[in-house]
């Protein structure tokens, strides 16, 4: 954000306030880049990728609430990929149960796991630090022995879903998807659609009065009690919106792998999620997205490219953590743009200096 | 209790803080005891030694501490039955002793952000907050963050924040500090402004004496939870009783 000082005398209110060209050239890049992604990824890579793509957008999403509930309020979840498993069985169970159109059931995912993330967050209200994250994670290890203990999803059709059979079976049909995205190529560009406007909706939240509220939460709450700022409802809102976010991913989820199975979600999973999101950068929402590549291209990668344990990741994953809280808090979001730049400073730096002396050349 | 010793001289205004008997008691000491004060508009230091209650004081005033027993009317309103965070909308405003300016934010969003919770007209936000910047002295583009600025900016910055949105009483706490002495000189130019330019009643705590004298009309001063003295501040640093409390401290 730090533009050079070239705005000097009579810059009037308006063009100081007024939309920078950075902010321009960023919005024209990341349009370019939405596009590609939509438009030509999915006929370049196969099937495979295409599948991890559609995993890794959906994740993104999940460490984008994970961001906004630490980067930006300062309090720590680490359940949140359990709820994405909520959000999932929600959607599942949804899709079964209703008829309604896919956009509807979406909305209505998000808004049950709303619930229920609003939830495990009210002792947020009272606790931070290491016993909000310790609590968190009691829920991610609940939620998980629930899913199992229940078969998750334990097939059948309508709300409740339970098969005389027991498990999964084959019988039962895959999650449904919208009518006008049933093939896995449609699907993808629907799922990276729907994860656009997710973060459309985080950055909408972030430059607005909540993203100024939380701000001042987390640099101070006697400050922002000071300043008139509802703690209360700032915090429980955060919440409101990762889970809501997080609902949304979990539907999609759904319907992406059609059969979902409890064994996706692991406890454990939570915590790598929180790993990857801090190494991606947890105070730019950008960060989600290096954070979903980490926790899910990394692994298709070792595992179906490199025929590598995945284990392997946890290892890399702490160095990483490590590498940035030791020298980079900002992440690779924030680091990689700032190395980039100076990059591209020393080579033009290079060219200047070359310059006159190709000039004096006859 | 009995008015302190030079409450005789206090100017005859419209009295705008009324304290009276305020006490604050925490397990076993009492930080304030039995205090009555009278400010009258304008700005009015609030001095004494380390730990005199000064900062406690503030703390009553927005809310974090309830006291034992008291009352405090400001504008002719009971400032103890409103919610903490309800102050900030009836007009409260406060600075803390640490630096409590938000880095991850740019200048504007800082300044922004108070306006937001004051209850001030959204519509005229942003000409609020490019007034308040303004008033302070502070040139920058407002989309500046924060974090990239300097100890006096930063300052300069929280005051903004205590002005933006119509304030009634804005509360001071150790403005100066860390600043060197040249700096100081601007932010006493601009707290001495408030009053006028807001219409607001300024409390100021600080410890820098050449301060609070160019500042404050009145200033009251506290030591061990009780008022000493309260006046004309040239009357109260000339006060044997303040200089006794302030001399004491050194010796320790």
């Amino acid at each position: 954000m730090s533009t050079a000082p070239a705005a000097t005398s009579d810059a009037g209110t308006r063009a100081r306030f007024g939309v920078e060209p950075g902010v321009a050239v960023r919005a024209v890049v990341i349009a370019g880049l939405l596009l590609f992604v939509l438009i030509p990824v999915p006929s370049l890579v196969g099937s495979d990728w295409l599948t991890t793509f559609a995993s890794t957008s959906i994740y993104a999403i999940v460490a984008l609430g994970f961001g906004i509930l630490y980067g930006r309020v300062g309090m720590i979840s680490l359940g949140q990929v359990a709820l994405l498993s909520v959000g999932v069985w929600i959607g599942a169970r949804l899709a079964y149960g209703t008829g309604m159109p896919y956009p509807l059931l979406l909305l209505a995912t998000g808004a049950l796991t709303c619930v229920i993330g609003t939830l495990v967050g009210l002792p947020s209200l009272r606790l931070s630090g290491l016993y909000l994250a310790l609590i968190t994670l009691m829920f991610a290890g609940a939620t998980t022995i629930v899913l199992s203990v229940t078969d998750f999803p334990n097939g059948g059709g309508g709300f409740k879903g339970r098969s005389a059979t027991g498990a999964l079976t084959t019988e039962t049909p895959p999650v449904r998807r919208p009518s006008i995205a049933e093939g896995d190529v449609a699907f993808y560009r629907y799922i990276v659609v729907v994860a656009a406007l997710m973060f459309l909706l985080a950055l909408l939240h972030v430059a607005t009065k909540p993203g100024r509220a939380w701000a001042s939460i987390r640099e101070s709450e006697p400050a922002a009690l000071a300043a008139g700022v509802n703690i209360t409802f700032y915090k429980m809102w955060a919440f409101a919106l990762a889970s809501f976010m997080t609902g949304v991913a979990g539907c999609l989820f759904a319907s992406q792998v059609g059969v979902p199975r409890a064994i996706t979600f692991r406890t454990q999973d939570s915590l790598t999620l929180a790993a990857t999101a801090l190494i991606g950068g947890i105070f730019s929402i950008w960060g989600a997205i290096v954070a979903a590549v980490f926790n899910q291209v990394l692994p298709f990668l070792f595992q179906a490219q490199w025929g590598i344990n995945t284990n392997f990741l946890l290892i890399i994953f702490g160095v990483g953590l490590l590498q940035v809280l030791l020298t980079a808090p900002g992440g690779l979001a924030q680091q990689f743009p700032r190395d980039m730049a100076n990059l591209g400073r020393l080579v033009w730096r290079g060219l200047r200096s070359l310059r006159p002396s190709r000039k004096s050349d006859p | 209790m009995a008015r302190p010793p030079v409450a005789s001289s206090v100017p005859e205004e419209r009295p705008v803080i009324d304290v009276s008997g305020l006490t604050v008691r925490f397990s076993g000491i009492t930080p304030i005891d039995d205090v009555s004060l009278v400010f009258p508009v304008g700005t009015c230091g609030l001095i004494g030694p380390n730990g005199a209650g000064k900062t406690t004081f503030f703390n009553v005033l927005s809310g974090f501490v309830k006291p034992a027993a008291g009352t405090i009317s400001a504008f002719g309103e009971d400032l103890l039955k409103m919610a903490d965070f309800r102050r900030a909308r009836w007009g409260l405003r406060r600075t803390f002793q640490t630096e409590m300016a938000i880095e991850q934010l740019s200048v504007y969003d800082n300044v922004a952000m108070i306006h937001e919770h004051s209850g001030a007209k959204r519509s005229t936000r942003r000409a609020d907050v490019q007034a308040a910047l303004e008033f302070v002295g502070l040139t920058m583009p407002p989309k500046t963050k924060v974090g990239t600025l300097n100890a006096r900016e930063r300052r300069l910055v929280e005051v903004a924040r205590a002005v933006v949105g119509r304030p009634r009483l804005v509360l001071l706490d150790e403005p100066a500090a860390g600043l060197p002495d040249e700096e100081t000189d601007h932010l006493s130019q601009v707290i001495r402004k408030i009053p006028d330019a807001f219409g607001a009643l300024t409390i100021l705590v600080d410890h820098d004496m050449s301060l609070v004298s160019s500042c404050c009309s009145t200033t009251a001063v506290l030591d061990f939870g009780k008022l000493i003295a309260l006046g004309p501040t040239a009357e109260v640093l000339r006060d044997e009783q303040v200089l006794r409390a302030y001399l004491g401290t050194e010796e320790v």
